[in-house]
């Protein structure tokens, strides 16, 4: 049932602070495998939902924490609009909340932006169990420090999200997948040289030999870049499955074949690394994900020297740490952030880094 | 300001000024009180204070050594730009020191493959255009001041511009920045890789108004610049009906580069001063612009054009070629300077509305005008609710900028009801301090304080800027509507 239960979960998050028992907030639980395992008790979200303001042509939606993102999707849809970065669906139960507490962005993110950059405002508890809303329901908004774009990715380590406001986009008229045979180098060879056109890509994707790219817009503007990036087209069904898959992480890729999955984010121009494993290479190189038997600290040596960060996505494993461990004078930053949202530190505490 | 500097914190600030002076050469620190003359205000000259000192490092290196100084003998350190703000944001502290980085103005990297630059603080924003533009590419984020302003202070205000609709503002288009903790460490917030881990700090530090670190490098993201760009321009007979215009194209699913509106008296004096063509007779002018591949921009011409026939616009013009283009915008782009000839002084506002109030809001404005007897002239970004209005005051006249002020802040609050914000793009600086008291509880800004604390808990970083304190609000709680002690208790709110 949808209602408002902000007042009784702000209530309960007073009472652990004044108990100092840590929380874990919880939507859907789809994402348990992101991030440290936390020692609490679970704070649930459920029946904290509804979509409580949403008018097409202001192009935002705002909608209570614990509502589930396909309710969120299905609205969007029925007035031909949707959520620009493409959140992974990592099961039917995820909720808004944790969608905007992940911080994940699907195959849109390098063209259309990320999932903290369509987040216009927040309604949250901090860790003094206080209601506080930061942001608003507008695009242009400089009032105050931005906590709400903080929130996205943070976990809920430093609030308890109530109530989100999200930017939403038109759906493009039309939609085309070209693929093209390439190894992963020649890949990224041609997403380099495409980098610089004013083309409408929506999406490209190599894995297993081939560079699926995905246009998107007007119908004229994906008919010319089409004939621009030549390749083979995929047909509609098939293309609509291909990128659901890599969305949501159920490309055969990610569901066979053997030892830990990696995600590594990169410079998108870097070459490819060497890592053995297999390969799937998202966001025009991007973001990367691997599958490999190489040591932790090996994939995490050769991501950094590559200029990026590697996040294991296959849980926490004895030893190695879910995300990539961060320098000496950001963490202390962290800490102190945490501490100023969170000064009993009750939020989910350890499931980013340790004493966060 | 100047005269009640305290002493004893003036002369520490001096004595670090002579320390740096030492360490750095004497070229890069200014005390002359002739030399600090030009820094003493921004953009917004109302408010103004002399720096105990100016000091323009060379390098990263001398931009830690800066901040560390500071930091170690507790003196006010205010970071500064080509000192554009319209906020007062970079107002000297009587007791402190600018640190100016207009000497860091170097391109240090286009990154083709990659799509980024990597640029000085003091780079201007128009520069990082010029020098992607040999390779196709642009930077989005075009704040009207783009000739003058630096990425630095891009960054501290979160700056956006025309484009900002499409190609989002300053916080989506850069990807990274190193700045300087008060402690005196590099650190790197972002980079070109996405998603670095942990949280989202480079969010929290676009905008935070130079108050959280001190930047020395930013990565930009770099767009290839679109083949091809046209505007229309639709006249209307009343403000209602363009507003309902502007919902119908966003509803149609039309991005566009460009969405902006001008009233009838913004028409009027911009075409006094341009001579761009408007008609000086309608109500309001919606001037949009589509930009994308030629095929797009043909696609999406013809679809807005139905949609503002159709919503009754007494007449739609299409650019026919660049010199057009560039001749529609220019009303628009000199708006203000118009407005300056037509009144001895205007104050401008800055607020955001959801779409949907335009036309209340706009009514609510015209109704505070009349009752206190100051004309508004309005400008604004339609697309993105940004507000820029403009009240007409003559300041030779007693009484009149305080008429003024409090005639913004009823605006501001109006905004706020509305669902909108007290600042959609020029920031909180000196000026909107007590408008923050409308549109944020005390739990709020207390969270703002403990926040600023993290970052700088000797408050030495742009002190007392952005937030106000708790006491202030209080104080400023009786001039509220709330409050019934206003100046003028008959006015109607709405």
């Amino acid at each position: 049932m949808a209602a408002d239960r902000s007042a009784e979960i702000a209530e309960r998050v007073r009472e652990a602070a004044a108990r100092g028992t840590p929380l874990i907030p919880q939507g859907g639980g789809t994402k348990a495998f992101l991030g440290e395992a936390v020692a609490g008790e679970p704070l649930p979200l459920a029946g904290h939902e509804g979509i409580v303001g949403y008018e097409p042509t202001e192009l935002v939606i705002t909608a209570r924490a614990g509502t589930p993102l396909a309710e969120v999707e299905a609205a969007l849809a029925a007035q031909g609009q949707m959520l620009g970065f493409e959140p992974p669906r990592l099961g039917a139960a995820s909720t808004l909340g944790g969608v905007v507490a992940a911080g994940l962005s699907g195959p849109r993110r390098p063209w259309a932006g990320a999932l903290r950059d369509f987040v216009l405002g927040v309604r949250l508890v901090n860790g003094r169990g206080e209601v506080l809303r930061f942001g608003g329901q507008v695009m242009k908004n400089v009032a105050g420090y931005d906590l709400s774009r903080l929130m996205a990715g943070a976990q809920g380590t430093l609030g308890v999200l109530l109530e989100v406001s999200l930017r939403v986009v038109p759906r493009p008229v039309r939609e085309q997948t070209r693929v093209l045979a390439l190894d992963a180098a020649g890949a990224l060879e041609r997403l380099a040289g495409l980098a610089r056109r004013p083309l409408p890509l929506a999406g490209a994707c190599h894995v297993a030999g081939r560079l699926h790219l995905r246009l998107a817009g007007a119908a004229a503007g994906v008919e010319a870049a089409a004939a621009e990036v030549g390749g083979e087209v995929m047909g509609e069904a098939e293309a609509a499955a291909f990128w659901d898959g890599v969305r949501d992480l159920a490309h055969p890729f990610f569901r066979d074949g053997e030892g830990a999955l990696w995600r590594i984010a990169l410079p998108p121009a870097a070459p490819p690394l060497p890592l053995a494993g297999e390969w799937l290479l998202d966001w025009g190189g991007g973001q990367r994900f691997l599958r490999s038997a190489e040591p932790a600290g090996r994939i995490r040596e050769v991501a950094a020297a590559a200029g990026g960060h590697a996040t294991r996505l296959s849980g926490p494993a004895a030893g190695v740490t879910v995300f990539h461990p961060l320098p000496e004078p950001i963490l202390r930053l962290h800490r102190r952030l945490k501490a100023a949202l969170d000064p009993h530190g009750i939020l989910n505490p350890g499931r980013l880094y340790p004493g966060l | 300001m100047d005269g009640g500097a305290d002493r004893t914190a003036r002369r520490r600030a001096r004595a670090v000024a002579e320390t740096l002076a030492r360490r750095l050469g004497g070229g890069c620190v200014l005390t002359d009180p002739e030399a600090l003359r030009p820094y003493e205000c921004d953009g917004l000259s109302a408010y103004r204070a002399l720096p105990a000192a100016v000091v323009l490092p060379r390098s990263r290196e001398e931009v830690r050594e800066v901040v560390r100084a500071c930091a170690e003998a507790g003196v006010p350190l205010v970071p500064r730009g080509a000192g554009t703000s319209l906020s007062g944001g970079a107002v000297p502290h009587p007791e402190g020191i600018v640190l100016s980085l207009a000497r860091m103005n170097r391109v240090l990297e286009v990154d083709v493959r990659n799509r980024v630059a990597r640029v000085e603080p003091g780079v201007r924003n128009l520069a990082v255009t010029e020098a992607a533009a040999p390779y196709g590419l642009y930077y989005a984020p075009d704040p009207s001041s783009q000739v003058t302003c630096t990425i630095g202070g891009n960054v501290a205000e979160n700056a956006g511009g025309v484009h900002c609709l499409k190609y989002g503002l300053t916080v989506h288009n850069v990807v990274g920045v190193e700045m300087v903790t008060v402690e005196g460490e590099f650190v790197r917030l972002g980079g070109v890789a996405p998603d670095a881990p942990g949280y989202d700090l480079l969010a929290l530090l676009i905008g935070s108004e130079g108050m959280l670190g001190v930047v020395t490098e930013a990565t930009v993201r770099l767009l290839p610049r679109p083949v091809c760009a046209r505007v229309l321009l639709a006249a209307f007979d009343d403000i209602p009906t363009a507003g309902e215009a502007v919902s119908r194209i966003i509803a149609a699913g039309i991005i566009p580069g460009g969405l902006e509106m001008m009233d009838g008296p913004a028409i009027r004096a911009a075409e006094d001063f341009v001579h761009a063509g408007y008609p000086v007779d309608a109500a309001a002018i919606l001037l949009c612009e589509l930009d994308g591949t030629p095929e797009e921009v043909e696609e999406d011409i013809g679809r807005v054009r139905a949609i503002l026939e159709d919503c009754g616009a007494r007449e739609v013009r299409l650019a026919r070629d660049e010199r057009e283009r560039a001749l529609f915008w220019s009303g628009r782009k000199n708006a203000f300077p118009a407005v300056g000839r037509i009144s001895p002084d205007y104050y401008c506002m800055d607020g955001t509305i959801p779409r949907r109030a335009l036309a209340r809001v706009l009514e609510g404005i015209a109704r505070l005008s009349e009752a206190y007897g100051l004309a508004v002239v309005n400008v604004f970004h339609a697309g993105d609710g940004n507000l820029h209005p403009l009240i007409l005051y003559d300041a030779n006249r007693p009484g009149e900028l305080e008429r003024t002020e409090e005639l913004g802040l009823r605006i501001l609050e109006l905004c706020v009801e509305a669902g909108g914000t007290i600042t959609g793009e020029h920031g909180v600086g000196l000026e909107k301090l007590p408008a923050m008291c409308v549109q944020f509880t005390r739990e709020e800004i207390a969270q703002f304080h403990a926040v600023k604390e993290a970052f700088d808990p000797g408050r030495i970083l742009n002190p007392d800027k952005a937030i106000p304190t708790l006491a202030r609000c209080a104080e400023l709680g009786g001039m509220h509507v709330r409050g019934g002690r206003l100046p003028f208790p008959d006015l109607e709110r709405f």
